[in-house]
């Protein structure tokens, strides 16, 4: 038998999401961001979702939609400002989505480190600011250092260039950003790429995430630029 | 109203201060908005890589319009070029770079700036808080350099004895520019390293809360 990680459409590798599921989602604003993916968790139902991402959505495509949609309790994020945010911002203002701000650099260690096996790491970052109250802090070589979690999840949604049959992935530009290290993070990797280059094998030198980091892959060809869809006046669903 | 706030040193010029500073070969990451200048202003004799912390070493210009790319950003999200020498990582290796002590210089624009080195700038407290790498690179950059006007829009000094906003890093500033002096931190607290020509060290302490070294 032949591992195959390749899957006919979306709904086929959305369908084990579950109600209160703890999902990551690769992008860093729409670069990388696994459009086609969150339409296909709109598209389950299922709701008070923990939503782990750089940013918190713009206009109503992608995760802005899933926000509007209210399936989401919870967003953990680095940066949930932004001019074209409308749902975030509408369900922050009355007190009915929870935020957890992380450093950008810290949310990135917590879930890099959650794919290692490392449950918690010293940092630097945010001490002596309102976001380290509450953590323990720890001096080495005399200087304060603050303890944070590592930060793991049930399913990681990821956009990648390429994949092969064994999940083998490629990235393009700067639309890698979180998406290799919370591929490592989730129980259950899902991903969308634009093409299969090889079925059978990827250049093992071109790899970025080897496939024992992926569960499942479909292709999405001509994805959604998140920006001109928004300016067009797109929304999902 | 603030008389100022319109006096001094332009935003080029303040630009052009920083980036004499930085050395040839020097990995430089740019914060968003007025820092973005810098780049302008390197001369040509030097070549500088500059670092987005989205996972961009080696960034280039900004990309014309028949050359936008959704998938090659920068960290305000706009589209970006590389330049030769450049290269794509993941985030924690970005981050890496940042807080493992691996970036020579950045710069930023500040709220508050402390005696102390204390720096405000991510949030007054209000609206949606959002921090993005800030808290990261003013522990992880070598250098920590503030670029901002001298006083607020309303003529309130920036730099303080205490930062009054909620801290983005506490004793990480190594230096301010803004269009009236350039202050380093030490300490001993600011000690003027260069001041607008056209106005007198009692001028620049009227309009500075904090206590300034000038010798």
């Amino acid at each position: 038998m032949k591992i195959n990680k390749l899957f006919n459409s979306v709904n086929d590798v959305m369908s084990d999401v579950f109600d209160g599921a703890v999902i990551m989602l690769g992008g860093f604003g729409e670069a990388g961001s696994p459009v086609e993916l969150i339409h296909g968790l709109i598209d389950t139902k299922c709701k008070d979702l923990t939503i782990i991402a750089n940013n918190a959505g713009n206009g109503k495509i992608g995760l802005g939609a899933l926000i509007g949609e209210n399936q989401v309790k919870k967003v953990i994020c680095s940066f949930a400002r932004s001019p074209k945010s409308i749902t975030f911002k509408e369900l922050y203002e009355n007190d009915k989505i929870e935020l957890e701000v992380v450093p950008q650099g810290t949310l990135a260690e917590r879930i890099r480190s959650a794919g290692a096996g490392i449950p918690g790491f010293y940092t630097q970052t945010s001490v002596g600011t309102p976001l380290a109250e509450g953590k323990e802090i720890k001096i080495f070589d005399g200087k304060e250092y603050v303890l944070e979690k590592s930060l793991k999840a049930d399913f990681a949604l990821i956009k990648a260039e390429t994949s092969d049959r064994y999940g083998n992935l490629t990235y393009n530009k700067t639309a890698r950003n979180f998406n290799p290290i919370m591929c490592m993070a989730a129980n259950q990797t899902v991903v969308q790429v634009k093409r299969i280059e090889k079925e059978e094998n990827t250049d093992p030198e071109k790899i970025i995430t080897p496939g024992i980091f992926v569960n499942k892959v479909t292709v999405v060809s001509d994805p959604i630029i998140e920006s001109i869809a928004i300016d067009n006046g797109e929304t999902y669903p | 109203m603030n008389e100022f706030i319109n006096i001094g040193w332009t935003k080029d010029e303040i630009a052009k201060k920083i980036a004499n500073e930085f050395p040839h070969s020097s990995y430089v990451n740019l914060g968003i908005g007025m820092p973005e200048l810098v780049s302008k202003f390197v001369d040509e004799s030097k070549e500088i890589i500059y670092h987005s912390e989205n996972g961009l070493l080696g960034m280039g210009p900004p990309a014309n319009e028949n050359e936008l790319d959704y998938e090659l950003i920068n960290a305000g999200k706009k589209p970006v070029t590389i330049l030769p020498g450049g290269s794509y990582c993941h985030h924690a290796d970005s981050f890496s770079m940042i807080r493992g002590g691996h970036i020579d210089y950045c710069v930023l624009g500040a709220m508050e700036v402390s005696e102390g080195g204390d720096l405000a700038n991510w949030t007054t407290g209000k609206g949606i808080p959002a921090v993005g790498g800030a808290m990261d690179l003013v522990v992880g950059a070598k250098n920590v350099f503030v670029m901002s006007q001298h006083t607020t829009k309303d003529g309130s000094p920036k730099f303080l004895k205490n930062c009054s906003l909620p801290l983005t890093g506490k004793s990480v500033v190594t230096r301010v520019y803004s269009n009236l002096a350039i202050l380093d931190v030490t300490s001993d607290g600011f000690k003027l390293k260069e001041m607008y020509e056209k106005i007198d060290f009692d001028l620049l302490q009227k309009v500075t809360e904090a206590k300034i070294i000038s010798n």
